[in-house]
């Protein structure tokens, strides 16, 4: 099967297509590609020994990159379960509130991360509702790992939902009746049809969840507190070298960033193709054996 | 295990998909569930199982009520239109998933798989994933996963929907003979009659949430209950009319109708199959009524002749034995007579 194309009667003038072209190319070349380059350029500028000392020679980035390590994990694996949970109730069941649940799902999208740092603060925070309460208990959630946590997990969390709901509508439900009417329980449809069927579209929202997760500056640099060797994740620790002009470690942990971010276009681009060759393979048998 | 359906009725918002729907079906016996669509045949099928939930009535299995048990305590083997066999299980662990979900000892589970295989003819594809098969095996495949757990009732949704002609033909045959081997009480829903009539012991004809009658393929198509059915069954021409006093007149045909020796007039309308209507070149004294014809189509074991009553506005269609067609040399525009050999008069409800 050949992808649609346009005939040669419909195309625009040369002039016209070329323009076009060339504009695109202009825009990504100046918004994405040659800043992607002068990272890794910049963080090179001395040498790999330079760029290699920046990363483990310094204790508070080596603690900031260890630190991301933990709470990105968490989050994910939060919003994973999250995830799975709330796009199944959606995709699946029709039920009063449903509209308002995949509108909730969004807000994070929606609201400017720093507010929910405030948010978070306002909640867990000395002066806030829970404060008093987490301090009798010995308990810190500001200025420590557990807001770094709820702080991600909250801006992170319609990742993996919005991209299993139109994965899940387009596999349909007909394989989980099926399991069900031989004898199946809810949690064997759930490990043995239902996940196994969208496993590549629940990768691509963890690594894109991931990626979210790494990269998230303003909510954590409201509940971290900012202090380094202690709450700087890798993106609080780049902004800070930055403010130090100590240029070459602040693009050092860039790069670093920059290259989550590569992988997981590819990874990105690995699964689509897949997914959209799995979907042929079953549109191709559905029109082969004729139904619609 | 035998099926008991008492007075089902379900609604989906305003519209009545059952309307008080009473079925017995015995143990062992294969039944179809005939009807247009929007007849309700899939609600009754999906009740059975227990995917849908009546809004009033009782479903029995072995004479004991199920109602509200959920389908999978209800052992049931249901067979869905489009296969839903499982994308990322090969053809062995489709039909292994109903005893894996009861947890069935390996050596046992290997023995049943491999009998089903068997059963089905797929031995040699048992590492297939399902989007390496034919229509045909697939739902083959989805037969023996169902047939897997050994149910109590097999249910089919319009099991041949999906496939072509040939290959309908082949497994319509096969589940016949497949039937007679395992005799599991089963109920298959179809649109289509010959499917109908060729696999079941009985066909259940339903319109609009009822039964319009139940009854052996040659029960059924011998005696027709009522117009419904008449009409539903296909090829036949029709004649509106009057009835009273024994007498029935549809299109100047008057023909006896014992059936209604009211003397108050009623409607009526008589149904003649296109093989029981007989051409004449002149009137031999039986009813009959001028018509031209139109068409004739001779490519068939019988030779198909279209006609029109110009007095009654009313096309015709007959179909005649190539003896009889040779005898008469007809030829499009001639004018000629027909007559029924059988007419069956249904009159209809005094209130409409």
């Amino acid at each position: 099967m050949s992808e649609p194309t346009i005939s040669r009667a419909l195309h625009d003038p040369p002039l016209v297509r070329v323009t076009l072209i060339l504009a695109a190319l202009a825009i990504m070349g100046v918004l994405i590609v040659i800043p992607l380059v002068s990272v890794f350029y910049q963080a090179f500028a001395n040498g790999v020994d330079a760029y290699v000392q920046s990363l483990v020679g310094n204790a508070d980035t080596l603690h900031a990159i260890r630190l991301t390590l933990v709470v990105a994990p968490i989050a994910v694996v939060a919003n994973l379960v999250f995830g799975v949970a709330a796009a199944w109730a959606i995709a699946r069941f029709r039920f009063p509130g449903r509209t308002l649940l995949t509108a909730l799902i969004d807000l994070p999208f929606a609201v400017s991360p720093v507010v929910v740092g405030l948010f978070l603060v306002l909640i867990f925070g000395l002066q806030g509702y829970l404060g008093p309460w987490l301090r009798e208990h010995d308990m810190a959630v500001i200025f420590a790992l557990p807001g770094l946590v709820l702080a991600t997990a909250f801006v992170t969390f319609p990742v993996v939902a919005r991209e299993l709901i139109p994965v899940l509508e387009a596999v349909g439900a007909e394989e989980e009746v099926a399991a069900v009417s031989l004898g199946a329980r809810g949690w064997q449809v759930l490990w043995r049809v239902t996940l196994p069927n969208v496993k590549w579209g629940i990768l691509y929202g963890v690594i894109l969840c991931n990626a979210r997760a790494m990269g998230e500056f303003g909510a954590v640099a409201v509940v971290s507190g900012r202090i380094t060797g202690e709450t700087d994740t890798m993106p609080l620790r780049v902004e800070k070298l930055f403010q130090e002009y100590d240029l070459p470690g602040a693009f050092a942990v860039a790069s670093v960033l920059a290259s989550l971010a590569v992988v997981t276009l590819v990874v990105k681009t690995a699964l689509e193709w897949k997914t959209r060759r799995d979907l042929a393979a079953t549109a191709r048998e559905a029109t082969a054996t004729g139904h619609p | 295990m035998s099926i008991s359906v008492q007075h089902l009725t379900k609604r989906f918002g305003t519209f009545l998909a059952l309307d008080d729907l009473c079925l017995e079906v015995p143990s062992g016996e294969l039944i179809a569930l005939l009807g247009p669509s929007g007849s309700g045949k899939t609600t009754l099928l999906r009740i059975i199982a227990g995917l849908e939930a009546p809004d009033g009535g009782a479903v029995l299995y072995g004479g004991a009520e199920v109602t509200d048990s959920r389908v999978r305590d209800r052992n049931v083997g249901f067979v869905f239109q489009h296969y839903a066999l499982f994308r990322h299980m090969n053809v062995f662990e489709n039909i292994a998933f109903p005893l894996r979900v009861r947890r069935w000892p390996r050596a046992k589970l290997d023995a049943r798989v491999r009998e089903l295989l068997r059963l089905i003819q797929l031995e040699s594809l048992e590492r297939s994933l399902p989007s390496q098969l034919s229509g045909g095996q697939r739902q083959r495949v989805a037969l023996a996963r169902a047939l897997a757990a050994s149910p109590g009732v097999l249910l089919l949704d319009e099991p041949f929907g999906a496939l072509d002609a040939k290959v309908r033909q082949e497994l319509r045959q096969w589940l016949r003979r497949l039937h007679e081997e395992i005799h599991v009480t089963s109920v298959f829903v179809t649109h289509d009659q010959e499917e109908a009539f060729e696999v079941a012991d009985r066909v259940v004809i339903m319109n609009q949430g009822r039964i319009e009658q139940v009854g052996t393929p040659a029960e059924i198509f011998e005696q027709p209950a009522n117009a419904f059915v008449m009409d539903f069954l296909g090829n036949v021409n029709v004649f509106h009319g009057r009835v009273r006093g024994g007498q029935a007149e549809l299109a100047s045909l008057a023909v006896d109708c014992p059936d209604y020796p009211d003397d108050e007039e009623r409607a009526a309308t008589g149904f003649v199959r296109s093989h029981e209507l007989d051409i004449l070149r002149v009137q031999n004294g039986r009813p009959a009524l001028p018509a031209d014809v139109v068409h004739i189509n001779p490519a068939r074991p019988v030779v198909k002749v279209r006609l029109y009553a110009p007095a009654f506005g009313l096309p015709l269609n007959v179909d005649l034995s190539w003896d009889r067609f040779s005898e008469l040399q007809l030829k499009p525009g001639e004018q000629v007579f027909v007559s029924p050999r059988r007419l069956r008069v249904f009159v209809e409800d005094a209130v409409i």
